[in-house]
């Protein structure tokens, strides 16, 4: 573990790059969330590794062990998880204390950035290399006067994974 | 039902408390992110220079802000104004909040009056990178010397700050160096004060 301010600088200084090369904050948050994907679908391994936990029985599960496991083992924070749907494919994952924005303000110029977007692309590329296809947004959040944060996380499919090798071969 | 109680809002960022600095996250958060920063800059760039120098702008915008954030936190809003006083606040206080020690080392420059150079033997964002042959001389401790630069010049000591692999006899990895050249200026005011 290590002191959360190198992290949120540095994550500061990567959106302001990002800024300054793409000008047009829809880029950005598309850039940010295809980090965020690169990330994730690295991230996912080292989680199962460290965290030792056995196969989620269902999507619920999944989305308390990202909430709980997921968020403590990376970030340092805990978040939790609310809203379900009647199907139990859709749910809110609610932060209140996120280390990426400290000391972060949004300026007028760039009202309609996602600064924490590379959160959902971790978790959208994170849930892909487990066999789901999820659709991560934002609901809420706190630079643009909100109370929390909170990522709506819904999954769309299941998909089977797929042997590379034929039996019969 | 009891609402939950709301988390007070602030009007103006500069408001929110400070808080202790204590927060910690994983470092294999930071090596992610770190790692998406080199590659995002590598699809911008054409060759090496360009990269060091990508990496370094960005180290030093962190630079600029660690200082005001230490100096207001931990030193109470005193600054530095002596030469071997600011090194030795990048050697210890800087790199302890960062990396969570204190620098290998630090040293004068022999063939140089302007020159310094702190050590480390293994700096925290290059631990988990490898850099193919055919990058030559590429370091992404250009990062590290650009929050060094950032935090000097801020400071009032502009300097040129560069990333170095050391290699040392018995050791596979080389140590890495962060070599500081002062600004003319900077021996010129430090010699005036005695």
């Amino acid at each position: 573990m290590q002191n959360a301010e190198l992290f949120t600088l540095t994550y500061g200084a990567i959106v302001r790059q990002l800024l300054t090369d793409l000008e047009e904050v829809e880029e950005v948050n598309k850039q940010l969330d295809q980090m965020g994907y690169n990330i994730g679908i690295r991230l996912i391994d080292e989680f199962l590794a460290k965290s030792n936990v056995s196969r989620c029985v269902d999507f619920k599960e999944t989305a308390e062990m990202i909430a709980k496991v997921g968020f403590k083992m990376f970030l340092g924070v805990t978040a939790s998880v609310m809203n379900w749907d009647a199907d139990g494919t859709c749910c809110s994952i609610v932060l209140e204390d996120n280390p990426l924005v400290d000391f972060v303000e949004l300026p007028d110029t760039c009202q309609g950035l996602y600064y924490c977007n590379i959160l959902s692309g971790v978790i959208r590329g994170a849930l892909e290399m487990v066999a789901m296809k999820t659709e991560v947004t934002w609901i809420r959040d706190m630079l643009r006067g909100d109370d929390a944060y909170e990522l709506q996380v819904k999954l769309l499919k299941q998909v089977p994974e797929e042997y590379p090798y034929k039996d019969d071969e | 039902m009891i609402g939950t109680g709301k988390i007070k809002q602030y009007a103006n960022v500069l408001d929110k408390p400070l808080g202790k600095g204590k927060q910690e996250v994983s470092l294999s958060a930071f090596a992610f992110l770190f790692s998406e920063l080199v590659q995002y800059n590598q699809t911008q760039v054409d060759n090496i220079s360009e990269l060091e120098t990508r990496l370094e702008d960005a180290g030093y915008a962190v630079g600029a802000r660690v200082l005001e954030l230490l100096c207001h936190r931990d030193k109470g809003n005193r600054r530095e104004t002596r030469l071997l006083g600011i090194l030795s606040f990048v050697h210890s206080t800087v790199w302890k909040v960062l990396f969570g020690k204190v620098a290998d080392s630090l040293e004068k420059g022999t063939e140089h009056e302007d020159e310094y150079m702190i050590s480390e033997k293994e700096l925290l964002v290059n631990r988990f990178i490898s850099i193919p042959k055919d990058m030559g001389t590429f370091h992404c401790g250009a990062f590290v010397a650009g929050i060094v630069k950032g935090v000097l010049e801020n400071a009032g000591f502009p300097a040129v700050v560069t990333a170095h692999f050391v290699p040392v006899e018995g050791q596979q990895r080389p140590r890495t160096t962060i070599l500081i050249k002062f600004a003319e200026e900077v021996l010129r005011r430090e010699a005036r004060l005695g």
